[in-house]
């Protein structure tokens, strides 16, 4: 049987120089996976992970909508990300732009496909820098901040989430 | 651009398409540099020149075997990397889960609302 949830682990690979895929199958439908993907309320319980509170969540789920995620970290900073959606498909396939507001010039594109077998729904997301030097920063910046051995700090790995 | 010389960056090294695909050829074990010609497809000074970028990095250790090369693979030098990436999955994966939990109640609430319509 299928155990409840899948608490798996989520892969990271890289296709190319300027791009990071993550992918994780989560033991859900499809169209629920999408409904708590873009539903602000669902956003605000996952999108922090072990990191933070979500504080504000805004969705404008439409080609030329809009998008911003803010959460407050453990060590009390906030940051946010945004972006523009350029193409919705219903539970199947989101592209938007994404940009860390504390570095409002590198604009990567993110795309979400969901695809479902079984009643399990896989989720892809590509993220394309417009570098491969921002691609690694971004990585980077995660790293850094794990590698610290406090707690309090590691808190800090929220700038890197998107 | 400004970037670290590839000669001494393993992240750089493993950057290019083609020397990832030779190191997961010598994955598999040890290789001479006319297999790998053989099974990348490319002539055999640019396959030279990769595995003199990824030997320099310390990724492949080389061999002389009669009048052959043998590269094979040094995992070690890759732990970098690989590192690099599992900080990322963490931060992922502790998201994911938190999503697996709103997904079984989502779940969950679908199952008791259609138990309702019948």
């Amino acid at each position: 049987m299928a155990p409840t949830t899948t608490n798996g682990t989520a892969v990271v690979t890289m296709p190319s120089d300027t791009t990071i895929q993550i992918t994780r199958e989560f033991n859900a439908p499809r169209h629920l996976v999408f409904r708590a993907w873009t539903t602000p309320e669902l956003i605000t319980r996952w999108w922090a992970g072990d990191r933070g509170e979500v504080t504000a969540v805004e969705v404008d789920l439409r080609p030329g909508g809009t998008w911003r995620y803010v959460m407050r970290a453990n060590g009390g900073f906030e940051v946010a990300f945004r972006g523009e959606y350029s193409e919705v498909v219903p539970g199947e396939r989101i592209v938007s732009t994404e940009i860390f507001e504390a570095m409002p010039d590198k604009v990567a594109e993110s795309t979400v496909t969901f695809t479902e077998e079984n009643g399990r729904t896989t989720v892809t997301i590509l993220v394309r820098h417009e570098s491969q030097e921002d691609r690694d920063m971004h990585i980077n910046s995660g790293m850094e901040q794990g590698m610290q051995s406090s707690l309090d700090h590691l808190e800090q790995v929220a700038v890197s989430l998107r | 651009m400004a970037r670290a010389a590839t000669t001494q960056d393993v992240f750089n090294a493993v950057a290019e398409r083609r020397r990832r695909e030779i190191l997961d050829l010598l994955a598999g074990g040890e290789r001479s540099v006319g297999d790998l010609v053989a099974l990348v497809g490319i002539a055999q000074p640019l396959v030279s020149k990769h595995l003199r970028v990824l030997r320099e990095v310390g990724a492949v250790r080389v061999r002389e075997e009669g009048r052959q090369r043998m590269y094979r693979l040094n995992g070690a030098a890759l732990q970098p990397v690989r590192d690099w990436i599992r900080g990322y999955e963490r931060i992922w994966s502790e998201r994911f889960d938190r999503l697996d939990a709103v997904l079984d109640e989502l779940t969950e609430q679908e199952q008791r609302d259609g138990a309702d319509d019948d």
